[in-house]
């Protein structure tokens, strides 16, 4: 390295080799800490399924023999939780916009770190945030009326969990792809509407008529949203929940495959 | 510290290649800090990005720092800075805990990162900011905290780019103090772009100058004034129908230019300005011209620029240049900001 003069501090080119767990951990602080420093966007992420625990779902509690379900809550709970893991997640990407424009990307992809941790880091701190907002979801809506069995509440959790990873990790490729919330923008609400009513989140697919069923059965979200009311139920031998749970699983394997991807290739 | 040959990086552009860097070589020696001047456009950015592996060459190849560039980028990495124009601290965070974070992705411990981080805050005159956030700062402390992020794992060479676009004239020569220190105090090698003339003449020992993807000359900055062909000359006549006869006598002066008319200035060029000068004087004189204003100076880097491309740098930067290129490929990094527009 540098022969020249004297060198106040010894160069660090000699420290410990990089490891995917340590970077992985540094990402994921740094970005809880920025977190917690600005609490208005979880807040706000979170008044939303509230609200709509609050406000829509009294509306369902006279039709909930109609909708062949113990209580309303019920069926109606697991649903919000899924649109939680969906559409909180697809949303970070603005602020890895707002990152990249400040020049922390790149800064950090000038470091020896992983690429991997640099996406994973992130995607954690997005796991962590989304379960402490479903969790709290939950807690809500019991004085409410819900009333489910605590492992199918769990297991639900986790599912939502991998469907939170797997949405943020697509939202950080785009984002990185992109680079600009007024491409990234569009793009999410042209996708969201259309998802969210074909998945059965607010009323169960099974009110639809056929053809509309046909529909949203080709979305794997109505098929992890009809998982996670049989978690709910306690029913969880059913072949309803475990393809919920296995779609989800191939939903996280695809949306990591697509974020490291992005996070490895060059900034163009 | 840097080697380079032929290294190059073309983009495809709605189908069309556009040839940002056109095969570049380049040597830096270990303590040499080295200007990379051109207009906006010219291909500086991208040679940066590729030397400090953010963008792969499609051609050519790299030691940087004694690391492949393309083998063992993680290596490069390692031992180099880089502080981009866009910055490295977000804007909420608190100015130490960047520079404490960017270092722990290099493995160095907290402990440690703090107190080198400390230290380059002490050097950098950004004593007291360490819990300040980077938005409540001005443009030239900012500009030195992306520095100290970028120095925090001791590199033995750093790649700034542009490092005082947009910083008010003050805070560039306290900037460039700093530069200068880097070398003196840490035997920091240093790599910066610029498109100020003034920037690269006072700082670098070596000037690489880079027009449409090419490295078109490179010297010190008085090598590179002494390849202009002698001093400038410009005589303003107080009418201008004189303007063509004292474009002739200038051009009788011994080994001088045919020198350029507009309107009332006419501007030259000959060795030994000083004699030169004397001699038009006599002769304008002589000849019953009168002269608003007659100056002889040693030529500028904007003169070896226009020697050199034929266009003046101050026409792609300034804001009374006439548009300039429109820097087609500017800096990948700010592109969607503009797209954004």
């Amino acid at each position: 390295m540098s022969t020249a003069t004297t060198a106040p501090p010894s160069p660090a080119t000699t420290g410990p080799t990089s490891s995917v767990a340590r970077d992985t951990y540094t990402v994921f602080a740094r970005a809880m800490r920025m977190s917690l420093r600005n609490p208005a966007w979880l807040v706000i992420s979170l008044m939303q399924p509230i609200l709509y625990i609050v406000l829509f779902g009294p509306l369902l509690e006279p039709l909930s023999s109609q909708l062949g379900s113990g209580n309303a809550y019920q069926l109606f709970v697991p649903g919000i939780l899924v649109q939680l893991g969906i559409f909180g997640a697809l949303f970070v990407g603005f602020g890895l916009i707002a990152e990249y424009r400040a020049g922390v990307i790149e800064s950090q992809r000038v470091t020896p770190a992983s690429r991997t941790a640099l996406l994973l880091g992130r995607v954690m701190r997005d796991v962590v945030v989304l379960l402490v907002q479903g969790t709290l979801l939950v807690l809500v809506s019991i004085p409410l009326g819900l009333r489910a069995p605590v492992i199918g509440v769990v297991l639900t959790l986790v599912v939502i969990a991998l469907l939170g990873a797997a949405f943020a990790s697509v939202s950080y490729a785009l984002a990185l792809t992109l680079k600009s919330e007024d491409a990234f923008a569009p793009l999410l609400n042209a996708v969201v509407l259309p998802v969210l009513l074909l998945s059965g989140i607010l009323l169960p697919m099974t009110l639809a008529p056929g053809w509309l069923q046909a529909i949203s059965d080709v979305n794997p979200l109505k098929h992890v949203v009809e998982g996670a009311r049989s978690f709910f139920d306690g029913d969880y031998g059913s072949s309803t929940a475990w393809w919920g749970a296995g779609l989800t699983v191939a939903m996280g394997l695809l949306g990591w495959w697509f974020g490291v991807r992005r996070f490895r290739q060059e900034s163009s | 510290m840097i080697h380079a040959r032929g290294l190059a990086r073309t983009f495809r552009k709605k189908k069309q290649e556009v040839h940002a860097v056109a095969g570049v070589d380049l040597d830096v020696e270990a303590g040499e800090i080295v200007g990379f001047l051109g207009p906006n456009g010219a291909g500086k950015t991208t040679t940066l990005r590729m030397l400090t592996t953010l963008l792969a060459p499609t051609a050519g190849t790299a030691t940087v720092a004694g690391c492949d560039l393309v083998t063992d980028p993680v290596g490069v990495r390692r031992r180099i800075g880089y502080v981009s124009q866009s910055g490295a601290t977000y804007p909420d965070a608190r100015a130490g805990e960047e520079v404490v974070d960017h270092a722990r992705l290099y493995g160095i411990s907290t402990a440690e990162a703090t107190a080198r981080g400390k230290q380059l805050f002490r050097e950098l005159d950004l004593d007291g900011l360490w819990e300040r956030q980077p938005k409540s700062m001005s443009g030239g402390q900012r500009r030195r905290l992306d520095i100290a992020v970028g120095l925090v794992h001791v590199p033995g060479l750093v790649f700034l780019d542009e490092p005082t676009t947009g910083l008010d004239p003050q805070a560039r020569a306290n900037l460039w103090q700093h530069i200068r220190g880097l070398r003196e105090e840490r035997g920091t090698t240093v790599f910066l772009t610029t498109h100020y003339l003034d920037e690269a003449d006072a700082l670098c020992d070596r000037i690489l100058v880079i027009d449409a993807g090419r490295i078109v000359a490179e010297g010190t900055p008085d090598e590179l004034k002494s390849q202009v062909g002698g001093d400038v000359l410009t005589v303003t006549v107080e009418h201008a129908e004189t303007a063509g006869r004292v474009a002739a006598l200038m051009a009788a002066l011994p080994g001088a230019e045919v020198p350029q008319v507009l309107d009332t200035r006419v501007v030259g060029r000959a060795p030994q300005g000083g004699a030169a000068l004397m001699t038009l004087v006599r002769e304008l004189d002589a000849a019953g011209i009168a002269v608003a204003g007659i100056e002889s100076r040693r030529p500028s880097l904007d003169d070896v620029f226009l020697d050199l491309t034929g266009r003046s740098l101050r026409e792609s930067g300034g804001p009374a240049g006439p548009g300039g290129p429109a820097g087609a490929d500017r800096t990948a990094d700010k592109q969607p900001q503009e797209m954004a527009r």
